[in-house]
């Protein structure tokens, strides 16, 4: 682990959270879009990781009470990210299964009943 | 041992939040003890359980700062204030919630919980100067949103709003935590009071993380707030999600993006230099967009929906006037904008509830005609919204715009102030065409149109109406009170 450098983490999160947003704008299936923002939300969770053990990790010798706590800092925010991560789940493939049974249809492409 | 690791933690700086909460889940219990019958009893549950939570908010007016939980919740007249905005908004929409949802056949009791719950989630925003629990917050305040976007199961068009919505607003809390990450590896924590200390280490590593991690926070928040660029949600949302949900986002869930934006500018004001340019285009953009694009629309919510974009762009002058210079320009601008924004929106936002009837909700300009001859109280009070959002005296709409004008001059914005008059009068056009379809006294009566006048809905309308003139009237007590010092 110590041979991979913390620039390389970031950019292989930089590198999903683009291939997220980028699927989330040219994809047609809601579902498809939905994977597409956990794929954002990994990338997040990847780089708070890095962040946490590179930055301010306690373990190397020489850092401080502090530095222990900002690394937890980030460890935590993970660990919300997916409470909230799967929370959202749940909700939008309740909203995805109503919009299923009342057209049988979930293309995005269809959704024009609202506009201006 | 235990006992030196446990933060001294002060719990009366949450109770307003723990008693709407605890209103909530007992507003459920009541829901399940009574299942089928009508819902006045949960109505009355909410509205105690917010007016307490009120009180309690007001007997905090005045203490001194102070932050608790481990430096995550803060208590300052500024949060206090919002907070209870939040709590006047929630109040206001479930009073006319009622009448609403029974005329369009969808009287599930579980609305207000989750409405209460949301409010929940917008209080914890305004409160906080900690990333996580900004990010916890705006994630209660939304998923509740998203259901209640879409509770009309029936309807498509309920269910595509509630679609976009969902799909739009977890793109953007994608954004703002990438955000968040730059800026917790910038700064090392998760309080966004280190922002300006980090900027001042004059590191390039850590000014590019700041700057970019500060990029994505703002486009995350203003996707909540609809921003310009990141507004295309909006009007399909407010349009088709139920008019009582669409009331409470266009307020409650601005005022809690607001609230958190006001810190956290005001916490990198050492970054001006990079956002504050940025920022004075946007607003422009949000102003101009926003007032144009009304003019062409020719369904009322959608109207209304750009009409609260542009009132965003107007707040957001208020808070880049106030991030500039935090020590000279007060939060009270803010704090009363956002006070009449509210009311003057909910207000009108329950006169177009007027229009659902029996199971169905036409919403187009036209079917605003003939109001004047079903109800005058409520065709006077439409009026005295719409001057009030267009901003004339004797409305407190005037006495904000005139106070976000002041602030901008202080703050040498001269450029956005030309521009908030001159988009303000733009806005002229499409709020007298509103006041005038409402007006009208010759226009087709067809009163089937039109729900049976509720009380409940007739009361809030004007109770808002009142409420909107007393705050110009009685200006300078009322900002004391919310900014006492």
């Amino acid at each position: 682990m110590s041979g991979v450098p913390l620039a390389a983490y970031l950019a292989l999160g930089l590198f999903m959270f683009m291939t997220g947003v980028v699927g989330v704008v040219i994809r047609r299936s809601p579902i498809v879009i939905f994977m597409c923002i956990e794929l954002m939300l990994n990338a997040v969770n990847l780089t708070f990781l890095a962040f946490a053990r590179y930055q301010f990790s306690p373990m190397v010798a020489g850092n401080s009470f502090k530095e222990g706590q900002s690394a937890m800092a980030g460890q935590m925010m993970v660990i919300f990210v997916m409470a909230v991560a799967a929370a959202e789940v749940a909700v939008g493939l309740g909203i995805i299964m109503a919009i299923f049974r009342l057209r049988d249809n979930i293309d995005i492409d269809e959704m024009n009943l609202l506009k201006g | 041992m235990i006992q030196t690791l446990m933060p001294n933690t002060n719990w009366s700086m949450v109770l307003p939040i723990a008693m709407v909460a605890v209103a909530g889940i007992f507003a459920l219990i009541l829901e399940m003890l009574f299942p089928k019958r009508d819902n006045n009893l949960i109505v009355w549950a909410s509205q105690i359980g917010l007016l307490m939570a009120a009180a309690m908010l007001i007997r905090q007016f005045g203490l001194e700062t102070e932050t608790s939980f481990a430096g995550t919740i803060i208590r300052d007249q500024f949060g206090l204030a919002m907070q209870l905005v939040c709590v006047i908004g929630a109040s206001a929409t479930i009073a006319f919630s009622e009448g609403y949802l029974r005329e369009k056949k969808i009287p599930f009791g579980e609305f207000y919980p989750l409405m209460l719950w949301s409010t929940v989630g917008a209080m914890m925003m305004c409160c906080t100067e900690n990333l996580l629990v900004m990010f916890v917050g705006l994630e209660i305040l939304s998923i509740a949103l998203y259901v209640l976007a879409g509770i009309s199961r029936v309807e498509e068009k309920g269910e595509e709003s509630a679609l976009k919505y969902f799909l739009l607003g977890a793109f953007a809390s994608g954004f703002l935590l990438y955000g968040i990450a730059n800026v917790y590896g910038a700064t090392g924590g998760l309080g966004i009071e280190g922002i300006g200390l980090a900027w001042e280490s004059k590191d390039p590593n850590v000014q590019a993380l700041l700057a970019f991690g500060l990029a994505l926070l703002l486009i995350g928040l203003g996707f909540k707030a609809s921003f310009f660029p990141f507004h295309q949600w909006t009007p399909d949302v407010y349009q088709g999600a139920p008019t009582n949900v669409t009331a409470f986002m266009a307020t409650v869930g601005k005022t809690a993006a607001f609230a958190f934006l006001f810190r956290l500018l005001e916490s990198a004001t050492a970054m001006q230099a990079i956002w504050a340019p940025a920022l004075g285009l946007i607003a422009v953009l949000t102003m101009l967009y926003g007032n144009i694009v009304a003019l062409m629309q020719k369904d009322v919510k959608r109207v209304l929906g750009y009409s609260s974009i542009s009132h965003a762009g107007y707040i957001l002058v208020a808070l880049i006037a106030h991030g500039k210079n935090p020590g000279r320009i007060g939060p009270e601008t803010v704090i009363y904008y956002v006070l009449s924004y509210t009311l003057m929106t909910i207000g009108s936002f329950a006169v177009i509830s007027l229009l659902a009837h029996d199971g169905k909700e036409s919403t187009g300009l036209d079917d605003l005609r003939g109001l004047w001859q079903r109800s005058r109280v409520a065709a006077a009070c439409m009026v005295v919204f719409m001057v009030s959002l267009m901003g004339l005296p004797p409305t407190s709409g005037f006495f904000g715009k005139l106070l976000i004008f002041q602030d901008a001059l202080n703050a040498d914005l001269l450029p956005l102030a030309v521009v908030l008059a001159v988009s303000s009068i733009v806005s002229a056009a499409y709020y007298l065409n509103i006041a005038r379809l409402v007006a009208l006294t010759d226009g087709p009566t067809e009163e089937i149109s039109f729900a049976r006048f509720r009380p409940a809905i007739q009361n809030t309308c004007v109770l808002c109406a009142v409420a909107v003139i007393a705050a110009m009237v009685f200006y300078s007590p009322l900002t004391q009170f919310l900014s006492s010092r």
